[in-house]
């Protein structure tokens, strides 16, 4: 079973790789640690929260839920 | 009051009701920097025929993905006081009764961190502080979070849950409303601040079927005292009843306004002989006879609610009412409320797993069908329900009674 640090770290790499190209909602990055690591949805939501209040990702609203890697505030761009 | 010209919203100053144009002019007066501004931007907006607000983006507080909501204006050369003027959502104490100690902490906060424009309620139910920021919010949330308060819900997660005051003062309360939605709103902080659902989920309670907080309408699980055993009749105060009937100067009349109101027609009233007796089992909890004759009429002794679910206003989709999933359910303080929760859990798992991106639980029922959604969540099928007898008579049963028989052999 893999630890919540290792689920974080899956999570992470996943939306750095896609940065830019594609949007996560949390529900995807669960659906994701649950397949490449057999992660159970308890740890995968505390991994989530390890990886918001280390400000490695953050929450978006566009329309839903998304969890990015931390830039300017969306919207705001105009 | 502030001195930003603005004779299109002035118009609604006019008439006897509060105005929000003079509540915001008089609330300028102690923050311009933001007032003055947003008063420009609504009089733009009036004779633009359209708003300036845009919202969204990726403001919020470390660590949570819920309680602020990005707003911006489209406009900001012209209104640069609300070039950002975010929302704060605050969870409210659960039956909303407030100290005044508490309420001007409150107030001192946004004054200091924001617009000082509040809304109670908004209509999730909860605190509403309106406009501040992206570098105030970190510094309002410490202070706010310091004194025990929390940010409610937003996008995708779970809202925060709302109840009626229930038995604090309403004699009606068949279940402990206030006890109930603290403990729930406790046991889903993690899904009310980090959205992970496939779009908002709001649960509410009532403690009676008159349904103070619009659960039946307005929430995706809505919790609704009921009672399973008879009305129960003080004898004494019904005689009081019977001889304002009697009066005709109290305009009261036993048979027009209660027995011939009653949905279901199961009063039956002898003024003569001054009795009523409600055939029980046909009773179906509309509570008006109750509701005319509090004193003499109660709800019964054997409460606990019934679960309805998928209510919700038009958004993606158009509105929908609850559909009853649980007919009767005792909700056990001493049990920590488990059944509800067991049901919650079920619920999320399937919705997380199965309910697509923006698509409310009421809608994922209809789109896999009732029948299919109950055996998801191991639930029984219950003759209460089916909203509405069905209507297309070329359905035939015989054929599925065939198959059962020979099934069993
Ligand atoms: S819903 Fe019923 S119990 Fe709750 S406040 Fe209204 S009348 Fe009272
Ligand atoms: S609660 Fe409503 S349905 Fe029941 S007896 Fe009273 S009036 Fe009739």
């Amino acid at each position: 079973m893999a630890t919540v640090e290792e689920v974080a770290e899956c999570m992470f790499k996943e939306v750095e790789q896609f940065s830019g190209k594609k949007r996560f909602k949390p529900g995807d990055l669960i659906k994701h640690v649950q397949k490449e690591l057999g992660a159970d949805k308890d740890q995968a939501k505390l991994a989530i929260r390890a990886l918001t209040e280390d400000g490695r990702l953050v929450y978006s609203y566009f329309g839903g839920t998304w969890l990015e890697l931390p830039y300017q505030e969306g919207a705001a761009k105009g | 009051m502030s001195d930003v010209k603005t004779p299109m919203l002035d118009e609604l100053s006019g008439g006897q009701w509060p105005s929000f144009v003079d509540q915001i002019k008089q609330e300028a007066v102690h923050t311009p920097r933001y007032n003055n501004d947003m008063l420009k931007q609504l009089e733009i907006s009036y004779s633009d025929n359209r708003g300036h607000w845009k919202h969204g983006g990726l403001v919020g507080v470390t660590g949570y993905g819920a309680g602020i909501i990005g707003r911006y204006t489209d406009i900001p050369n012209e209104v640069p006081g609300v070039a950002q003027f975010h929302t704060v959502r605050v969870i409210p104490p659960t039956g909303l009764y407030y100290t005044t100690e508490a309420l001007r902490f409150l107030m001192g906060i946004w004054n200091k961190y924001g617009s000082g424009l509040m809304n109670l309620h908004g209509t999730t139910g909860d605190i509403i502080f309106l406009g501040t920021r992206t570098n105030h919010l970190e510094l309002m949330w410490d202070e706010l979070a310091a004194a025990g308060w929390d940010l409610g819900g937003s996008g995708s997660s779970n809202r925060t849950p709302s109840a009626c005051l229930g038995k604090s003062r309403c004699d009606a309360a068949c279940i402990d409303t206030m006890d109930l939605i603290h403990n729930i709103t406790n046991h889903v902080m993690d899904e009310l601040h980090r959205p992970a659902f496939p779009y908002k989920f709001k649960i509410k309670a009532s403690g009676c079927p008159n349904d103070c907080v619009a659960a039946n309408a307005r929430s995706d699980l809505a919790i609704i005292g009921i009672w399973k055993d008879d009305i129960r009749i003080n004898a004494a105060e019904l005689k009081n009843y019977f001889a304002k009937h009697k009066d005709p100067k109290q305009g009261f009349d036993m048979v027009n306004h209660v027995a011939l109101m009653c949905p279901s027609r199961c009063i039956e009233v002898d003024v003569n002989a001054e009795t009523l007796n409600i055939r029980n089992g046909e009773c179906v909890k509309c509570m008006h006879c109750i509701n005319v004759m509090p004193k003499a009429l109660h709800v019964g002794e054997d409460t606990g609610a019934v679960i309805l679910m998928g209510a919700k206003a038009p958004i993606v989709e158009g509105a929908l009412m609850g559909t009853v999933l649980v007919p009767f359910m005792k909700m056990d303080k001493d049990d920590d409320y488990q059944d509800f929760k067991d049901l919650l859990e079920k619920t999320w798992d399937y919705w997380e797993e199965n309910g697509q991106n923006r698509e409310r639980i009421g809608e994922t029922i209809q789109r896999v069908g009732l029948a299919y959604f109950l055996q998801q969540l191991e639930l029984e099928p219950n003759p209460n329900q089916i909203n509405a007898p069905r209507d297309n008579p070329y359905i035939f049963y015989d054929e599925f009674f065939d198959e059962e028989e020979e099934a069993a052999g």
